[in-house]
């Protein structure tokens, strides 16, 4: 059991595909962050995803996805004295940064065939 | 390649051929001389284990949290990687697989979306596909020509 499953979060959107976390991150946070395979939220969180990873800010709260094996993708929000520390540290690498502009249009891999047709068979 | 470390990456346990596909190609590369390590969720882990109850199939069990972790962190790592796909949730778990590990990935896809997900995928890897969920027989046959040629 992660650190995440003891921690206060907030469920925002839940069993759905990979694809569908990272839209609705881009969508609705303040900042969008991109970030590889296993990088580490909190105490021992190694967030599990297809590149590009988005975690987004909303105010104090961090937004990411968060995927298990039987029950499908998650958005969490978590918002304490860690998560400030996570958004400061995101700022401080500022790597992968959108800006809103950016955001209002197609992320790095929207548009990519495949993985629209498979999330589109996913909510059949 | 033999001796060569291999993990068996399971996803979720609801499609009822991943078990037996599970046990057998742990079995086949075991006895062809491979390290074979099978990691999964809880639920995963209690079908090996009753399943195979005296370790006879499966030698080594770990849990997959854990195992990324390692990996992550560069504590562990294998030379062949077989990631078990069913669902959004098994690709995803595998593209992570791809993205840590220097390991020769070997996505088995089955279930009723295995086309669908075949299509999806855009890490580096073997594809072994068949759209099956109670029939593990095309997946085994299918497993028995790829292992032909990681033994040659």
């Amino acid at each position: 059991m992660s650190c995440i499953e003891q921690m206060k979060y907030e469920i925002l959107l839940e069993r759905i595909s990979f694809k569908e976390a990272r839209e609705y991150i881009e969508k609705n946070s303040d900042e969008v962050y991109y970030v590889s395979p296993g990088y580490k939220i909190f105490k021992d969180y190694y967030i599990i995803g297809i590149p590009p990873i988005a975690v987004g800010t909303k105010g104090n709260a961090l937004v990411f996805p968060y995927t298990k094996p039987c029950h499908g993708s998650f958005v969490l929000s978590i918002e304490d004295e860690d998560s400030i520390k996570e958004i400061n540290r995101l700022r401080e690498t500022g790597k992968g940064k959108v800006t809103a502009s950016v955001k209002k249009g197609k992320s790095p891999e929207s548009s990519r065939a495949p993985l629209t047709s498979y999330g589109d068979m996913w909510k059949k | 390649m033999t001796g060569a470390k291999v993990l068996l990456m399971m996803g979720c346990p609801e499609v009822p051929i991943q078990t037996s596909i599970a046990l057998y190609l742990s079995n086949k590369l075991n006895k062809s001389g491979f390290d074979v390590t099978v990691a999964g969720n809880d639920a995963v882990i209690k079908l090996l284990k009753v399943s195979d109850f005296d370790g006879y199939y499966v030698k080594k069990m770990v849990n997959l949290d854990k195992t990324l972790e390692d990996i992550i962190e560069k504590r562990l790592d294998f030379d062949i990687c077989f990631a078990f796909m069913h669902n959004d949730s098994g690709m995803t778990f595998a593209t992570t697989m791809s993205a840590i590990s220097q390991a020769k990935m070997y996505s088995v896809i089955f279930g009723k979306n295995a086309e669908a997900l075949e299509e999806a995928i855009e890490f580096d890897c073997v594809k072994i596909v068949a759209k099956d969920v109670h029939n593990p027989t095309r997946l085994k046959n299918k497993l028995d020509t790829v292992m032909e040629e990681m033994v040659k």
